[in-house]
């Protein structure tokens, strides 16, 4: 147990990270009603371009910005494939992702692995200073959502929420729907690679590999949140922000379980299993519920 | 106003399924004309409205608004001329967002949208007077979901939407069918208010020959994809719903088809 308190802080400031991520993904999942699979790769690209930005020399900041650019790109990709080819959602994002795979390969020069690290560069993130990580990645997650807070009450991010909520309704008020989704994949995918520089930041190095599994962890924190806070958290930002606690949260629970003996090789299984089992739950419900309501009728009726 | 020009559309040209859904439809609107459509099942009645707001392309023929050739534009482009009102409750507005936010889209048809606040406070303070007189309690609202809302309140509120930047042409497609009669009646009552407060040109399709009598001065009536009927001024003022019938038979040689079709 003594093991498990004393690896909580790295596991919140993991999730921290992740939950920003999940920020990305509540954006496409929630807002616009779209499974964007391009995160997987997204989230490495932003690892990728910001590894070999600032051990070229560019500015940390710099280096930060442009892994953010290239996954409003990576977006953009995607909301093109989707709008101007009529491709699903789904499959849009998988041929964007596996286009990623190698355009990353090439970033990195055909590196599979980048190292960088916290002893030759001033990293605003990493495993040798949890404190100020923490710090640090709280800093970019309410950073981020009080941007997107304020662009989702403007004229332009509410006829995005009227586009994910009801496109019909959206084009009779004169929306451009296809355009809303292209805006809300480019800038959700910038913020997964904004949370792949962190990451890379964190774990030192980044990773051909990094984003595998990617949307089930941001599914999974988004969930999370929506499970225990979606009675509490009416206002957008709190929402938000109980995507990036759910991400946290998410972090703790793993943390343990492997504690508890888990293969660490299994986790993938094991997210999958729990994101596959929250994801069930409000079906489930609403199958009970439908049950439970034609027999009281049948009672109320004989 | 509204000019519709030899329009032709098939559905799923060449299949099995293949469905002539307007053979040659010409039409011309005047400024404020209140015209209700009718017509059997499949007469092709909401598939002109479809043509004119853009949700399909058509095969032949053209639109056009107030001078301004629309036929090839898509849907969001053309919807600064249209205000619309659907047969689902559910499809004029956005559940998951506030009433007042729902207003506050529908307030900018047709405009730019700027990165400004969705809702100003004079826009609140206008939008709270306008909810007032549908009499509804909406007034009280402003900030509940749309989804909390009875399939009534939710057309009247979309009325309100499509309205509240004034159209050059409303469309209502069957917009009290999904309501209970004594809904369907106020809801009815509210657009006509609304039709003549503002000096609207309105389309309304109903499967109501009632209703498409009384309200209105033109009735059309479409059959197999064409306009077989075109009555207004005095003549319609005298129309009756026998008489009707009697005109839809000679013409068309059947009898009047329609599931939903109330005849009284």
């Amino acid at each position: 147990m003594a093991a498990f308190f004393g690896s909580l802080p790295g596991a919140i400031a993991q999730g921290i990270i992740w939950g920003i991520m999940a920020i990305g993904v509540y954006i496409t999942y929630k807002v616009l009603d779209l499974a964007d699979l391009t995160v997987d790769g997204s989230l490495a690209t932003g690892g990728a371009v910001f590894v070999v930005l600032s051990t070229s020399g560019v500015n940390m900041y710099l280096a930060l910005l442009a892994a953010l650019v290239s996954g409003c790109l990576a977006g953009l990709a995607t909301g093109i494939l989707h709008t101007a080819f009529g491709i699903p959602a789904i499959l849009a994002g998988i041929l964007t992702q596996l286009s990623l795979y190698s355009i990353n390969l090439r970033i990195m020069d055909k590196n599979a692995n980048i190292g960088i690290s916290f002893r030759n560069y001033d990293l605003m993130i990493t495993l040798s200073n949890i404190n100020k990580s923490l710090l640090v990645g709280a800093c970019f997650a309410v950073v981020i959502i009080a941007i997107l807070y304020w662009f989702f009450g403007t004229q332009i991010g509410s006829s995005i929420r009227a586009t994910g909520c009801n496109a019909a309704m959206a084009r009779a008020n004169g929306i451009n729907t296809n355009l809303n989704k292209i805006i809300g994949l480019v800038i959700s995918n910038g913020i997964v690679a904004l949370s792949g520089a962190l990451l890379t930041q964190w774990q030192g190095f980044a990773d051909i590999n990094m984003g595998r599994g990617a949307i089930v962890i941001g599914l999974a924190a988004v969930i999370i949140g929506e499970v225990i806070f979606g009675k509490l958290f009416r206002n957008f930002a709190l929402r938000l922000l109980s995507a990036v606690i759910g991400g946290v949260i998410y972090y703790i629970v793993m943390t343990f379980v492997i504690q508890l003996g888990l293969d660490a090789n299994d986790l993938k299984l094991f997210s999958a299993v729990v994101v596959a089992i929250f994801l069930g739950i409000p079906y489930w419900k609403s199958k009970l519920n439908f049950k439970g309501k034609s027999a009281k009728g049948g009672a109320a009726n004989a | 106003m509204l000019e519709l020009k030899g329009i032709y559309k098939t559905f799923n040209p060449g299949t099995i399924n293949e469905k002539k859904a307007l053979n040659g439809i010409d039409l011309v609107l005047n400024d404020g004309d209140f015209v209700t459509v009718i017509g059997g099942n499949g007469a092709g009645k909401s598939t002109v409205l479809n043509m004119i707001t853009g949700v399909f392309p058509v095969d032949r023929g053209s639109i056009v608004v107030d001078g301004v050739d629309v036929t090839r534009l898509p849907e969001h482009k053309r919807a600064k001329y249209f205000g619309r009102v659907f047969q689902d409750p559910m499809t004029g507005t956005a559940a998951n967002m506030e009433i007042i936010e729902n207003l506050a889209i529908a307030s900018k048809r047709g405009e730019h949208r700027t990165l400004r606040f969705g809702v100003s406070k004079k826009e609140k303070e206008q939008y709270r007077e306008l909810l007032k007189k549908l009499d509804l309690g909406l007034e009280d609202r402003l900030t509940s979901k749309v989804g909390l809302l009875s399939g009534g309140q939710r057309q009247a509120l979309t009325l309100l939407m499509a309205t509240l930047k004034k159209p050059k042409l409303l469309l209502l497609d069957e917009h009290t069918a999904a309501l209970d009669p004594k809904t369907s009646a106020k809801v009815l009552a509210l657009s006509d208010k609304i039709i003549s407060e503002n000096k609207l040109t309105a389309m309304m399709v109903t499967h109501n020959m009632h209703d498409a009598i009384t309200y209105g001065n033109r009735l059309i009536m479409m059959h197999e994809g064409t306009i077989i009927l075109d009555i207004s001024g005095e003549e319609k003022k005298k129309l009756t719903v026998e008489a009707l019938l009697q005109k839809f038979e000679t013409i068309s040689g059947t009898k009047f088809a329609n599931d939903r079709a109330l005849l009284t």
